[in-house]
Order: C-alpha cells, then sequence, then structure tokens
C-alpha cells in the first residue's frame, strides 16, 4: 500500500458536504460525513457529467445534483441504475489531515 | 389419511369426466391436513364466479377446512367469459383466456366434475344429484350457476326435428364462439358474401357483430331497444354510438324485432315486424341473459329473479347455502358484471371460511369501461338526470363519435355516460366510487383543462410512450420493474426515476404503475410521508418538530427517522419546512441544502450557475443596465437571456467567481433557484398603458419586496396585470392579480402554464391594493403549511377546494388568519438577501469549484 496523498486539513470540508479534489490527475469528491468520517469517490457523474461533489449526502449515499441520481459512498454503486462511480481509500491521520490513496481498491 | 372423496366410491356410472385428484399429496398438505376436521364443500358451477370464490375460500386457508368439489356444466376449467369476443375476432386463441386449468383443480386437490350438471339439491338430508348419476354430500353449499342466452320468442328458430336451425348460434359460452369461428371460416358458401344477422344491439351484440366482421362478414344488428347499449346509456349518447358502429360498416336497426328466422333446413334470413326481410346465412342471438335458477328453484329454494341472498350470500332461509355471482338476487338487484361478482366472492368466503364474520356484501356501484365493437364505453351510475334538481352535464360531438353525459346530484357525482374518448373515466370512477366533491367548474369533469389529473387511458399507452419526460422512462421500463417484483409506486419511481424530474408525471407514474401490478399494487405509507425518510405526514411532522422543539435538520433526523438515521432526499425539504416554520429560530445547516441554496445560484448542465439578480416587477433602470453590461463584459458571461419572469439571466458563471459577480453586480439576489418566491411579473400599468385601470407595476414591486425569497414546498411565481386583457398572465400564476374597472382587484390562485396548464380559481375580490397584499400573504402562508413538498399550487389548490380556501384564506372561518399573518410576517421580517454571503463564505469552500477538469458538454455560446 502505498503511502497516500495528503490532500490537507480535514476542516476544509463542511460536516455533511463534499469538496473535489484533483489528486495525481484523477478528480476526486472527498466527503466528511456528519458523525465525522470520510468517503471518497470519482467527482464525475457517469450519467451527464454533473458534479458529484456538490451532491447531497447522508451516512449512506450521495445525490448528485443535476439529475439526483444515487450513489453508494462506500462503493460507488448506484442505486439508480447508473454506471457506478469509482470509489477510493480515504483516512484522517493524527494531524487530522485527509490521506487519500489512489490504487482502486 | 383419506384421500379420495367418497362420492368416488358411490359413483355408479363407468364413464365419468371427474378429475380426481392424485393419491398421493403434495407432502406439505399431507403435514397439515386434518382429515377428521375437514368438511365438504360442494361448488355448483365453474364459471368466473365459482372458481373466484373457490380462489378466495382457500385464499382464507380453505384447505384445510374442506374438502371440495366443484360441478361444471362445460368440461373445461374455468376461463375469462368476458375474452369471448377477442377470440370471436381472433385477437387471443381460446387457449389463451383460461384462468384456472384442469391443472390448477389436481394442485388444489380439487374434485372437478367437468361437464357434468347437477339437477337437485336436497337441502335436508344435504346431497346434491347430478345428471350423470353421482350423489354428492355437502356440508356446506355454493350455487354459482351463473346465466345463459335469452333467445326471444320468434318462428323458425328450430328445425321440425326439434334441434335449432344450423346456423343460428347464441354467445354466451367458448363451445358457441367456437362453433362460430367454425361456420365463418369453414361454411364459407361459394358465391357472394357472407352475412349475419345479430339479434340485439346491447354490448354483447355489438361485440359479436363486430368479431364477426372481421371475419370478413357483412353484418346487421336488430335491436329492439330504442337506441343501441340502452342499458347503460341514454337516447343521446345511443345515437351517437350508433353513427360509430355504422361507420365501422356495421347496419343498425334499432326499435325493430325479429318476429322468424327464415330457411327451410338451415339460415337464409330474417322477418322483423315492420320492416323487409334481411338476407343471412348466419344468425346470432345475443338479446341478453338469464340467470340460471332451474337447479333452485327444483329444489324449493327462494327465488325471485334469481336466486335470493342476503348480505351474506347465504340464500334466504338456508344455514348451509351459499350462491354468487350473476344467479344471485340481492337487494333486489342482479348484476350481469364481473366487477360485483369479485366483491361478493369475497364476502362470501370470509364467511364460509369464517376469516371474517362481519363481512357483508351491500351491493356494487357499477362502472364499466369498454371497448365496444372499437369504441370506448363508460358507464356508471344513472343515464340521465331523474329529479328536478339533479345537474345534467352534457357534451355531444357526433361527428368524431364523442358524447359525454354526468348527472349530479347534491354536488356528488351519480351517473356518467362516456363516448369516444374515456381520458377522464379513472378520474371519473373514482369520484363516482367515493363520491368526491367536484371541481365547482364543472366542465373539468368531462375534459383536462390543465392541472397535474392527466388522465389517460393507461392500458392504452403504448409500451415505448414515454411516461417520465424529464428522465426518459418508458412506460415498459416501468412495467418491467413491477413485473420484477417492486410493487410500489415509490419503489418503481426509485428504481426508473420516473417522477424525479420536474414531477408532473407523478399521476401517470402511479397509474401506470397500478395498472401493470393489476390492482397488487401495495399500500405504499410513503406516500402521505412529507419527505421519504421521516414516516409522517406533514401535519404530524410539524406538530412533532413544535413538541419536541426541534431546531434543526439534523436533530430532527436523530429524534424522528427510523434507526435516527439520515436521508439525503429528505433534508432539502426538511430545510425549507423548518426554515418556514422557525423563521429566524431555524438553526442552518447549510449540507442540509441543495447545491442551489447553498451558493445561491442555480446549478446548469455543466456545473457552472446561472445568476439572476433581482428587478422587481420587471421594471429596471439605466443604472442597472448599466451594470449589469459591465458585469457581463468583465466576466465573460457566455448567454445573458431574458426570463420568463421579466428578469435578466446571466448563465454559465462559475461557483468560484459568483461572490464576484454579486460584488461587482450590487443587487439582491432574484431567487431564481429555489424552492421560493420568485418573482412578480407585471404589466406596463396605468401610467402609460391607455388601458390600464390600476397601478400594476406599483402593486408588483410592493409584493416583490415584502414577500421577496420566503421558502415554500415549491416555487412561487405571481404577476400583476392592470387589466382584464391580462398582459401579465395573471390567471396562469400561483398568485395573479388583475386591476378590474372601478378600482378593484382580483386574485387568482393555483394557476400554471408550464409542465401544466392551468387557470387559477378567483379567490376574492376586493377594492384595496394593501388587501391584495394582505391575501397574498395569508394564501401563501396557508399554501406554505398545508402543501406538500414540491406540491405546487396548481395541484394543492384543487385538492384542498377553492371554496375551503377562500373560507380559511377570505373568511376565516377557522379564525387562523391571524396566526397565518404572523406567521408570514415573522419570515418577511428574518429574510437576509443571500447575496450578502460575498462578503465572507459562510462554510470552507464554499464556492469552491467541483467542477470535474475533463471536458464537459458546454451550454453553446450565442
Amino acid at each position: 500500500m502505498n503511502a497516500g496523498h495528503n490532500l490537507g486539513p480535514v476542516d476544509q470540508i463542511p460536516f455533511g458536504e463534499g469538496r473535489a479534489f484533483g489528486v495525481a490527475g484523477e478528480q476526486v469528491a472527498v466527503f466528511r460525513l456528519r458523525d465525522g468520517s470520510l468517503r471518497a469517490l470519482s467527482a464525475v457523474c457517469p450519467h451527464k457529467g454533473g458534479p458529484i461533489a456538490d451532491g447531497t449526502i447522508d451516512q449512506e449515499l450521495v445525490l448528485c445534483p443535476l439529475h439526483q441520481h444515487a450513489f453508494r459512498l462506500d462503493t460507488g454503486c448506484s442505486t439508480t441504475g447508473a454506471e457506478p462511480l469509482g470509489s477510493y481509500d480515504v483516512q484522517m491521520d493524527n494531524h487530522q489531515n485527509i490521506i487519500l490513496r489512489i490504487a482502486a481498491r | 389419511m383419506t384421500t379420495v372423496a367418497d362420492e368416488n366410491k358411490r359413483k355408479t356410472q363407468p364413464k365419468t369426466q371427474a378429475i380426481t385428484r392424485p393419491k398421493t399429496q403434495p407432502r406439505h398438505q399431507a403435514r397439515q391436513a386434518k382429515p377428521a376436521a375437514r368438511r365438504r364443500l360442494v361448488v355448483i358451477g365453474n364459471g368466473m364466479a365459482g372458481a373466484r370464490a373457490v380462489e378466495e375460500i382457500l385464499a382464507r386457508g380453505g384447505a384445510e377446512q374442506f374438502s371440495i368439489t366443484m360441478f361444471g356444466d362445460e368440461p373445461y376449467g374455468n376461463y375469462n367469459r368476458i375474452m369471448l369476443s377477442h377470440v370471436l375476432s381472433g385477437e387471443e386463441s381460446d387457449a389463451d383466456i383460461f384462468l384456472n386449468s384442469l391443472h390448477w383443480y389436481q394442485d388444489n386437490n380439487i374434485t372437478l366434475h367437468a361437464g357434468v350438471r347437477v339437477e337437485r339439491i336436497d337441502r335436508f338430508t344435504k346431497y346434491v344429484f347430478a345428471n350423470n348419476g353421482h350423489v354428492v354430500p355437502y356440508d356446506v353449499l355454493i350455487i354459482a350457476t351463473g346465466s345463459q342466452s335469452f333467445i326471444p320468442p320468434m318462428d323458425g328458430l328450430y328445425t321440425p326435428s326439434g334441434s335449432i336451425k344450423p346456423g343460428v348460434f347464441t354467445f354466451r359460452t367458448i363451445d358457441d364462439t367456437r362453433n362460430m369461428v367454425q361456420h365463418a371460416q369453414q361454411d364459407r358458401p361459394p358465391e357472394g358474401e357472407r352475412s349475419a344477422v345479430v339479434i340485439g344491439g346491447g354490448l354483447l351484440g355489438l361485440e359479436a357483430a363486430r368479431g364477426l366482421q372481421s371475419h370478413g362478414i357483412d353484418v346487421d344488428v336488430v335491436h329492439s331497444g330504442g337506441h343501441l347499449m340502452n342499458a347503460q346509456m341514454g337516447p343521446d349518447g345511443g345515437a351517437i354510438l350508433r353513427r360509430s358502429v355504422e361507420a365501422l360498416g356495421i347496419r343498425v336497426h334499432t326499435g325493430s324485432r325479429t318476429t322468424a328466422v327464415l330457411g327451410a333446413d338451415k339460415v337464409t334470413g330474417v322477418r322483423l315486424r315492420d320492416r323487409p326481410d334481411i338476407d343471412c346465412d348466419m344468425v346470432v342471438v345475443a338479446a341478453g341473459i338469464r340467470p340460471n335458477v332451474d337447479v333452485a328453484v327444483l329444489s324449493g329454494l327462494h327465488v325471485e329473479r334469481a336466486i335470493v341472498v342476503d348480505d351474506q350470500l347465504r340464500v334466504v332461509d338456508e344455514d348451509d347455502i351459499y350462491a354468487v355471482g350473476e344467479c344471485v338476487q340481492h337487494r333486489g338487484e342482479v348484476y350481469g358484471l364481473v366487477a360485483p361478482l369479485w366483491e361478493q366472492a369475497v364476502v362470501l368466503a370470509n364467511h364460509v371460511t369464517g376469516a371474517d364474520s362481519t363481512s357483508a356484501y351491500l351491493g356494487s356501484r357499477i362502472a364499466t369501461k369498454l371497448k365496444v365493437a372499437g369504441v370506448e364505453v363508460a358507464s356508471m351510475g344513472l343515464q340521465g338526470p331523474e329529479r328536478e334538481t339533479d345537474e345534467h352535464i352534457l357534451f355531444s360531438e357526433p361527428s368524431r363519435g364523442v358524447f359525454k353525459s354526468i348527472v349530479i346530484r347534491d354536488n356528488k357525482m351519480v351517473g356518467a355516460t362516456l363516448l369516444g374518448d374515456s381520458r377522464k373515466v379513472a378520474y371519473l370512477t373514482q369520484a363516482f366510487d367515493k363520491g368526491l366533491p367536484l371541481p365547482e367548474e364543472r366542465i373539468s369533469l368531462m375534459f383536462d383543462l390543465g392541472g397535474p389529473a392527466e388522465e389517460q387511458g393507461v392500458a392504452e399507452l403504448d409500451d415505448d410512450a414515454q411516461v417520465c419526460n424529464c428522465n426518459g422512462v418508458s412506460k415498459k421500463s416501468l412495467v418491467d420493474v413491477v413485473k420484477g417484483g417492486c410493487n410500489t409506486v415509490a419503489g418503481a419511481m426509485d428504481a426508473t426515476r420516473a417522477g424525479k424530474g420536474c414531477g408532473s408525471c407523478k399521476l401517470l407514474v402511479k397509474q401506470v404503475v397500478e395498472w401493470a401490478a393489476d390492482g397488487a399494487v401495495e399500500e405504499d405509507p410513503a406516500a402521505s410521508y412529507y419527505v421519504p425518510g421521516i414516516p409522517l405526514d406533514k401535519p404530524s411532522l410539524m406538530a412533532a418538530i413544535r413538541k419536541q422543539g426541534l431546531r434543526s435538520v439534523s436533530s430532527v433526523f436523530a429524534a424522528l427517522a427510523p434507526g435516527s438515521a439520515e436521508d439525503a432526499k429528505s433534508k432539502m425539504g426538511l430545510a425549507s419546512l423548518m426554515k418556514m416554520m422557525l423563521a429566524d429560530q431555524y438553526i442552518d445547516e447549510r449540507d442540509a441544502r441543495f447545491i442551489n441554496d447553498r451558493v445561491h445560484a442555480n446549478i446548469q448542465r455543466d456545473g457552472t450557475f446561472s445568476v439572476v439578480p433581482q428587478m422587481k416587477g420587471g421594471v429596471t433602470s439605466v443604472q442597472q443596465l448599466r451594470r449589469i453590461a459591465d458585469v457581463a463584459e468583465k466576466h465573460n458571461i457566455p448567454l445573458i437571456k431574458l426570463t420568463g419572469g421579466q428578469r435578466i439571466d446571466l448563465l454559465g458563471v462559475p461557483k468560484e467567481d459568483l461572490p464576484q459577480v454579486w460584488a461587482d453586480l450590487d443587487m439582491p439576489s432574484g431567487y431564481a433557484y429555489g424552492k421560493s418566491f420568485r418573482t412578480v411579473k407585471t404589466c406596463v400599468g396605468k401610467d402609460f398603458c391607455r388601458y390600464g385601470t390600476g397601478d400594476s407595476t406599483k402593486l408588483g414591486i410592493e409584493i416583490e419586496s415584502r414577500f421577496q425569497g420566503i421558502e415554500a414546498p415549491a416555487k412561487l411565481k405571481l404577476a400583476v396585470s392592470g387589466c382584464p386583457r391580462n398582459c401579465a398572465e395573471s390567471l396562469v400564476k400561483d398568485v395573479g392579480v388583475v386591476a378590474v374597472e372601478g378600482g378593484r382587484w382580483e386574485l387568482y390562485v393555483g394557476g400554471a402554464a408550464g409542465a401544466h396548464i392551468r387557470k387559477g380559481d378567483l379567490l376574492a375580490t376586493v377594492d384595496d391594493p394593501e388587501e391584495v397584499k394582505v391575501l397574498t400573504g395569508r394564501f401563501m402562508q396557508y399554501y406554505r403549511e398545508n402543501a406538500n413538498w414540491l406540491e405546487r399550487t396548481y395541484a394543492f389548490v384543487p385538492r384542498v377546494g377553492i371554496d375551503r380556501i377562500r373560507a380559511v384564506v377570505v373568511d376565516d372561518t377557522e379564525g387562523i388568519a391571524a396566526d397565518l399573518d404572523a406567521a408570514m410576517q415573522a419570515s418577511v421580517d428574518s429574510y437576509v438577501d443571500p447575496w450578502t454571503e460575498r462578503d465572507g463564505p459562510l462554510t470552507p469552500g464554499q464556492f469552491r469549484t467541483s467542477l470535474p477538469l475533463t471536458a464537459l458538454p458546454q451550454v453553446p455560446v450565442r
């Protein structure tokens, strides 16, 4: 397992929202759930290219803001019949930084 | 264990068509069966009524209680008699219409005597006697003997030997139908056209005529009534139906009787009472049906027009004999249609099995919708007005074959006939069955004048017809998920995203799902929830929020959601509701907002946003225009567009540029993105317009100033017009105001001209513009507190009813007007222009781009 990419402090993402990051040529939407845990998915909706980081989330799902396709935050699989989003391993380190690993799980 | 019923040991005749159940039973049956306790249930009649009754009994655990024996006159399993006309026309094969194959009887351990007629019942010793010598004991007996064709008296029906004359047919059974098809196809004479006379111009007669026509037969219909289908409709409708039927090439002779069938040994024609003979080589008698009551009469049961039963479907004066279907007379009514039979079978099964001893059959309201001879016909209740005070609404368009008649008594629909256009049938049937309150504008009972109730014959929709025009969901996709086991409306909507766009198709989606599930659609408790993630309707949800003092969306999930689980789909609706309820007491968690409400702009297909500054009443100035032009130039705005709400839209603004664009504009938000009060469109008004009677621009600006940005269950678009020419289109707005001569103002609510077209209902006419503002605010507050999430006023107003809304909002019959005004005032007072957030983002990265760097479909620059 590689050391991962440090995306900086976690508090750049408000609770319950997502932010987009460009990491090693990939577009990644990182979400900070209301319980404080992190999830990371590819940032572009496979349906019509919607910005996933702008989606509304709960503990399980993110809704794409353009046409409300829903994707599981843990796997990227769609519950509304869209193609899946890629998913990434994301953690917080001891300094409250976001650590993202690109190798596809 | 005993497996074969006693009667098989008694039988004396060597040749029998009885199908006995197999000696070895399925194992699960053997475990559960309690032979000693099982009573003997005998059913006389294996048609739709008898078989349905048995199905209902089995569904209530009847297999454990009873050993079941059925007698059927016809040597087949149970088939769908309604479909015989399709078999006649060749649209269906006779094999396709069977409801219960012979295997079904075996699988359910039912002893079926097919082709055996019961001739007598001994109700004292409890035996039935069959025409093949069978004598079968019963503990409980069900009579479901149905009907037979009525053959009116006429000469020449029979050959001298006493058999019915070749070429004469009745139309009741599968054998009748097969014989007709065979005659039509095989016995074709070498010379000339085949021709047939159908005696009877009712439902069955017209079906027969159309079916014969599809075999290339020339058809005359002779009907003794004054007009066609006189059991279902009045003379006006009958006349239109006649035109439609004649247009198909079927000749119709009404008010005439057939006195004789001509021909020595086969049919050559018919003789009419008062008209010339008609040549033909085939006669079909479809002159109605008569209940089969012979066995009941012979056995001493109570028979009037049919076998008389009580509300439990028990034959009068008999403890153990029930009757069901067309052979039954209940409270004076004898039914000849299938729907009452289903209802009767349920009640009967409840009593026979003891599943529900309180169950009662109180009669059926007959509503039929059919396609007769290619013409859509629906009829229910009364054919025409009967009392002086009955309202009769009538529409007749003979050239298109359309006829509609509706009878209303005490504001309830008591009868309707629809011909040639059945689009409103689903709604009318509901109104008739449930006695729904009716719209004041009666014409909307007959036609869609807009509004969400776009009734369409769902069954007639093509498979690839697009049901949801936003997400491109076809009827077939919906039907497929239902067939795949998803039989709730919400489930099917989730699985296909149908109805998840503008939402205007939701009713149609619901109808398709219900149709696809064929009545097996599960009650969807979530349908009444305000938001999907909290199992409460709006009043209960609001009460719980108040009672528990909840102030944020997350606290609502924690307190009220199952498992305290957040639900993304519910957040936006909850945020809007709580802001409305709590105004400045609301704890605003930004993650509960939709992206538009987080950044106060409307997201576009490429992830950029549109910016619409406030332009009250559509009135602008040199300074504003200059500033907008400067901003557009500075920020390279790709598209500048005038909106329908009389503002200027700057499209294609990246999220990260929003604060600077707002700062450069230095204008308040126009709210062109929220589920909220949007804009007030106005006309020029009396200052300039030579027709203007009221100062529409001034009032429009005042209304917009007062209510700017208030959130609502769905967007609110308003208008003020200065005269009845209505240049601001006030009649199709959520709230529309029209100045009329004499300094008065009309207030319309519930109009729409978007996904739906609906003319608003007149709420009130007032003298004072101040009063307009008060009523506007009070109506909007009533809407905010009572409408479902995303329910536009065009759906809300007809749902609640304009009378009730007027009573609350104008006449204050509930005494809540002051509360509504105060709540609205609180919302007005807590208004803050959201574009002031440009000075410092409220959350980290509020305006940070989420745009992917990969190429996206770009909005073309014009």
